[in-house]
């Protein structure tokens, strides 16, 4: 072998080209850390933001009130030299201590000056219960209509001009801007079938949303199933259905599904499409609670997550206590939606394991 | 063309191949034409605009192994995929004139549900297609079809066709392991085990060894010898050898048309057509 100072035949020449394509590529990797960069300077800033308001100090270390109250407004006042903040109903409650104290040692009931601020005490129980049915919901219609679609478009339907047509429609729905989606969920379900700012209204205002992305990952993973599959399945007799059914579906199921992921996110955080069609700025009962009849659940709204946020952040002053709130429904937000997206991971890798091809 | 007397030993000659007599299956025994059971009446095929089969006349015999032979793009594969209707999935085929008869029913009759004519008419293909399901359930993936769930009748069905299928020794502990973690052959092996489970009375092999090694398509050439006894057999192959070896009429196209068909026998040894002879001798195709 020939020592690797001495210059031979196949010597490396330099040149334009080769400069060239390290400069390319120097490029490329900074444009890919600066995306990276971005995306964590985001997720960074939430977390840490929303952390005053999720995690504290003494155990069990996590806010649990954050999660499982519907908020309240936060009072802060001064009492005895020192400031302190309460929510609305341990407020009340500590003055209307004082007052009987007061009143037991024959004082006239001093008078408590607080500000308060609306929504940032409490917790956000209620918008995370609306956030999960709303996204569940939503999902659950827009995979049974868009698998359906995806079915009949790419294995039924003749390959001509129509279809291609169809399918250039569905592509630039993708485009539409969600606040368009939530004026049309509003004239249609809200007001024309009369189903009033409900679930059942977001649900299908969402589940429009997010169908061309679900119909696209659909055609992309039946159209991966290899042909001779359904050759194979035809060649013994099996009709078309049977076919996608047995030999298409079960393989094509793991693609559809990750492919959804996507979709989830969408759904869990659009604001305009919830905004007339879904959302209650307030509520105080949760979905499940004083319901007259059964089918009443679905006509009713829920808070939801984002709509949460954009509550707090533009219909009341802002300062430090609502940052807070703000911030901590964001980081919940990002949990919740990275909850969902695992437990589809999970899903699709135990559904890849049994269909494995 | 002189014809020579009919001698155990080859004529080796350089434009003759080299072809065993005696192990052409056959040869000796077999009457020259059985019943028809495919009755082939002056087909022609379209692909959209171009016509890929001209006029073809042929009656296939029952219970026999019948080879179809020529140069690519010559009809053989489209013809064959004629026999179970395959070509239907593919948008703007037609068969635009004559007829095929299947035990004397037109088989493109408006009235011919497509189903049951595959459930009689099965096919293996080119590449091995076995879901990526177990052994067992790609054998009775033709049953569940028609809603067998009798388990014992499953599994007498699955040993029956994977014996027929000259596998069931090699598989017979692992039937519920994947059909993917078969070899080549074995996987092929296992679509015909696949298709005979269907218990189908014809059998269409459309280039059922061309992605094999020659030890797995020795295998398969011997099941092909077995399973003649019972089914009709139709076999498209590229390989000269292979249908020399193991049919019993072979027919041979060019551009869409039928050149000739005879006893696989004349049509290796003295063939009528100037152009079957220059194929069959290796000077075109």
């Amino acid at each position: 072998m020939t020592p690797p100072s001495e210059p031979h035949i196949f010597q490396a020449k330099p040149g334009f080209a080769r400069t060239g394509e390290r400069v390319s590529f120097g490029v490329f990797r900074l444009a890919t850390y600066l995306v990276l960069a971005c995306g964590a300077f985001v997720f960074a800033d939430i977390v840490f933001k929303g952390s005053h308001a999720i995690f504290q100090q003494e155990f069990p270390f996590v806010n649990v009130p954050f999660f499982t109250e519907a908020p309240e407004s936060l009072h802060v006042f001064e009492y005895e030299g020192k400031k302190l903040e309460m929510g609305d109903k341990a407020f009340r409650a500590f003055r209307q201590d004082k007052i009987d104290r007061d009143v037991a040692a024959g004082k006239k009931p001093t008078e408590i000056k607080t500000e308060s601020y609306v929504y940032s005490a409490g917790g956000i129980f209620p918008c995370i219960v609306g956030t999960v049915l709303l996204t569940v919901g939503s999902m659950t219609i827009a995979l049974t209509l868009g698998v359906a679609s995806a079915i009949y478009l790419s294995e039924y339907s003749k390959q001509g001009r129509i279809v291609h047509f169809i399918r250039l429609a569905i592509l630039n729905l993708a485009g539409v801007p969600s606040i368009v989606f939530g004026l049309f969920g509003v004239g249609l379900f809200v007001i024309y079938l009369g189903w009033n700012v409900s679930l059942l209204a977001g649900w299908f205002t969402l589940a429009f949303m997010v169908l061309p992305v679900v119909i696209t990952a659909s055609e992309e993973s039946l159209k991966s199933i290899p042909r001779g599959f359904r050759e194979a399945s035809l060649a013994l007799g099996a009709t078309k259905w049977q076919t996608i059914r047995k030999a298409v579906l079960p393989y094509a199921l793991p693609g559809i599904l990750t492919s959804s992921i996507l979709g989830v996110a969408r759904v869990a955080g659009e604001t305009a499409p919830i905004m007339f069609t879904a959302a209650y700025v307030v509520s105080d009962k949760l979905p499940w609670q004083d319901l007259k009849n059964g089918t009443d659940f679905f006509f009713q709204g829920v808070m939801a997550l984002p709509y949460h946020i954009y509550v707090v952040s533009s219909k009341i002053p802002q300062n430090e206590y609502t940052h807070r709130v703000q911030y901590g429904t964001a980081f919940v937000f990002l949990l919740i939606v990275a909850l969902i997206a695992g437990s589809s991971i999970i899903l699709r890798s135990k559904l890849r394991g049994r269909n494995k091809w | 063309m002189t014809h020579e007397p009919v001698s155990m030993e080859t004529p080796t000659s350089p434009t003759r191949p080299n072809i065993p007599l005696a192990s052409v299956p056959g040869s000796a025994s077999m009457p020259a034409v059985g019943t028809t059971l495919i009755d082939i009446q002056n087909v022609d095929f379209y692909y959209s605009a171009s016509k890929a089969l001209h006029g073809i006349t042929l009656q296939i015999p029952e219970k026999q192994v019948t080879a179809f032979i020529g140069p690519s793009g010559c009809g053989k594969s489209t013809l064959l995929r004629c026999f179970n209707r395959m070509n239907d999935l593919i948008d703007g085929t037609r068969v635009d004139s004559g007829s095929i008869r299947i035990r004397g029913v037109d088989i493109y009759r408006r009235d011919v549900d497509v189903i049951e004519l595959r459930k009689r008419v099965g096919m293996v293909f080119q590449k091995s297609n076995p879901f990526p399901k177990s052994i067992y359930e790609n054998i009775i993936y033709g049953l569940r079809l028609q809603g067998v769930k009798d388990k014992s009748r499953l599994d007498e069905v699955v040993e029956k066709s994977l014996r027929g299928a000259a596998l069931w020794d090699e598989v017979k502990d692992r039937l519920h392991t994947s059909g993917l973690s078969l070899s080549g052959g074995q996987q092929q092996r296992l679509c015909i085990a696949r298709t005979i489970a269907v218990e189908p009375e014809i059998i269409l092999m459309d280039e059922p060894c061309s992605a094999l090694d020659p030890i797995a398509t020795a295998k398969v050439e011997e099941l092909i010898h077995e399973l003649k006894m019972k089914y009709t057999i139709v076999i498209v192959t590229h390989n000269m050898q292979q249908a020399a070896r193991c049919s019993d009429r072979t027919a041979f196209f060019y551009l869409g048309k039928l050149i000739e068909y005879s006893p696989t026998r004349t049509i290796f040894m003295n063939p009528e057509n100037p152009q079957t002879e220059a194929y069959v001798s290796g000077r075109f195709g």
